[in-house]
């Protein structure tokens, strides 16, 4: 029982809050309209999605994007409409270009310095405690050996 | 030495990364416009229903678009400055009414006084979404070739208005 309410718990959170009921002529004009909305960032409360954000302009947003396919609009054609707007920004995947080169890189790029990191150090503890040849520990061996008998 | 040098350089890069991160305003989004021909529009007037404006009738000078609304709180906050610039002439306002109703913006405007040439009235908010207003107030520069030149996010201070707004207007008036 507790596990179903976990669970239940867990799939809430996926619900969406744009509670506008939308009707479709056909099943791809909806599911073009819940990608969009699931992509779209709404600009007022920037960490939602305009499918999750009952801020006024996301509304405003969905109504805006469920004219446009009914128009006969594709996915593209909306997207660009909406980035023409309020830029890259709007989009949680956005495109890699100059300016976010930087964002779509740079964590590989931490990666790669992490990982030269570890390299290094690695490499400096393996010399470090090199472990000594036979020769070496026999010599040592002799010597203690011999101290011991000096006494 | 060596030792600590280098943590205590990755300590301050990364403290210096944060401090600029801290400091940026995730609410400034760059608009796209900058640069670009305004979109176009034709609504009614605020005060003359049977008026229309449109941002081609601006061409040839240098204009401030607000947008504005009597819901918006933060809008009284600037609206003295704006009445104290319309006063001065130096640029013409215009006014974007988003998302109102006619009497309460009329209302607001009787009670606060009117700093617009005129208003545009955006009840639906189409116009809105045209330009890419998600917060209200913002103020868009237009230069006379009709092209946005500068947006302004949010409340207009004193400070903005002498370090950027004014000195980016006097420098379009002057162009051609």
């Amino acid at each position: 029982m507790r596990i179903i309410t976990l669970l239940l718990l867990i799939l809430s959170t996926n619900v969406f809050a744009g509670v506008e009921v939308q009707s479709f002529s056909t099943q791809q004009q909806e599911q073009s309209y819940k990608k969009l909305v699931t992509e779209l960032r709404c600009l007022v409360c920037q960490n939602q999605n305009l499918a999750d954000s009952n801020a006024e302009l996301a509304r405003d947003l969905r109504k805006k994007i469920v004219k446009m396919i009914k128009a006969g609009k594709t996915e593209q054609e909306i997207i660009q409409y909406m980035v023409a707007r309020y830029g890259d920004f709007v989009l949680y995947r956005p495109p890699m270009n100059q300016r976010t080169f930087l964002l779509w890189l740079g964590p590989f790029f931490i990666l790669l310095i992490g990982l030269f990191i570890m390299f290094v150090f690695v490499r400096r503890q393996k010399t470090a405690v090199r472990p000594l040849s036979s020769d070496e520990q026999q010599n040592r061996a002799k010597k203690l050996i011999d101290d011991e008998e000096d006494d | 030495m060596s030792r600590y040098l280098f943590p205590l350089i990755g300590f301050v890069l990364l403290v210096v990364l944060l401090a600029f991160g801290l400091n940026l305003d995730p609410r400034e989004v760059p608009s796209p416009f900058i640069g670009r021909t305004a979109p176009a529009f034709s609504l009614t007037q605020l005060h003359q229903p049977d008026k229309k404006f449109s941002p081609k009738d601006m061409k040839g000078k240098v204009w401030l678009l607000n947008v504005w609304a009597s819901w918006c709180v933060s809008c009284r906050q600037e609206h003295h400055l704006l009445m104290k610039l319309s006063e001065t002439g130096q640029v013409p306002i215009y006014g974007l009414n988003y998302k109102d109703q006619r009497f309460k913006a009329v209302g607001w405007l009787n009670k606060w006084g009117n700093p617009y040439h005129a208003s545009a009235y955006d009840n639906e908010g189409s116009v809105g979404i045209d330009w890419g207003v998600y917060g209200v107030p913002e103020t868009f520069i237009i230069d006379k070739q009709g092209i946005v030149r500068h947006k302004h996010i949010g409340v207009i201070q004193q400070q903005d208005l002498d370090e950027i707004i004014l000195p980016m207007v006097k420098k379009l008036q002057a162009t051609g």
